[in-house]
């Protein structure tokens, strides 16, 4: 019931900041909207059980990249997003296409919630433990190894695009 | 007990809204943000998923045993390549502002200045 509750009470949080995200006109008032979308996912992947999921997203995400934004805003001095005309298009096909596929893939979620049965809150005591950084490591460095030096490259060359890119005369 | 088809509703919550502000959004940034907005959506789906077979272990029709802990090493994947896409993104970003001075995605429709 408790767990019911708390999930209730993220989950609102989570979507009234991602609707603030999207109505704010300011980039750094959706940046920190965003901060707190993403806080609130931390503790619903807590409810979960995924200890370093959690905490990974509030280092990672919530901390280093939404740090990146605001700090790009700043330097940017970006200000209050400019009103267009969107097409009509957009606002008559788009507004209820969208509608109608969040309607038809809710209800499909709730028509077979039976079938996809519950997720149990915490750690059980007969499973081993779900959130754990020790399994964790062991999958990602014995299993997973291979895509992991991957993603080492692929930072690396992040790196290289993003200092090539950010030089004063391109 | 929380339902699994709760977790992936508020996923799919998210992601909407995410696409949503990557349509109607006018400033880079924001549409930027969007983006990581769906993002975090998919990963809350992917931990809901493994904390599911979890708890209901399962086989694959193959015979291969399910691993649940792989939904937690893709959220960590996902997690690295959103970090590289949000510092080359934001170099992109600077760049294009420096030469177009905007952030308005309706003033940078053309690949050259």
């Amino acid at each position: 019931m408790v767990h019911q509750v708390l999930f209730i009470v993220f989950g609102l949080i989570c979507v009234a900041g991602a609707v603030n995200l999207l109505v704010q006109r300011h980039p750094i008032n959706s940046a920190l909207s965003l901060v707190v979308v993403m806080a609130s996912l931390a503790l619903i992947y807590l409810l979960l059980g995924a200890e370093f999921v959690a905490a990974i997203q509030v280092i990672v995400y919530a901390g280093a990249i939404m740090v990146l934004f605001v700090f790009v805003i700043m330097l940017l001095n970006a200000g209050a997003e400019e009103r267009t005309r969107g097409s009509h298009i957009a606002l008559f096909a788009g507004v209820p296409g969208l509608a109608v596929l969040a309607g038809t893939v809710a209800w499909l979620l709730i028509h077979s919630s039976g079938k996809l049965g519950s997720v149990a809150i915490g750690s059980e005591p007969h499973n081993i433990a779900f959130g754990d950084t020790h399994n964790i490591a062991g999958l990602l460095f014995h299993n997973f190894l291979l895509p992991f030096e991957v993603t080492s490259v692929l930072i690396l060359i992040a790196i290289m695009g993003a200092v090539v890119l950010g030089r004063k005369e391109v | 007990m929380v339902p699994l088809s709760w977790y992936l509703i508020l996923s799919a919550i998210l992601f909407s809204l995410g696409v949503f502000g990557f349509l109607l959004k006018r400033n880079i940034i924001t549409i930027f943000m969007s983006i990581e907005l769906m993002l975090n959506a998919v990963n809350l789906s992917f931990v809901a998923f493994a904390k599911y077979w979890h708890a209901n272990p399962m086989k694959l029709p193959s015979g291969a045993e399910v691993v649940p802990l792989s939904g937690q090493v893709f959220v960590f994947f996902v997690m690295v390549v959103a970090a590289a896409e949000a510092a080359v993104g934001l170099a992109i970003i600077i760049s294009v502002f420096r030469t177009r001075e905007t952030l308005n995605v309706d003033q940078v429709n053309l690949l050259k200045l």
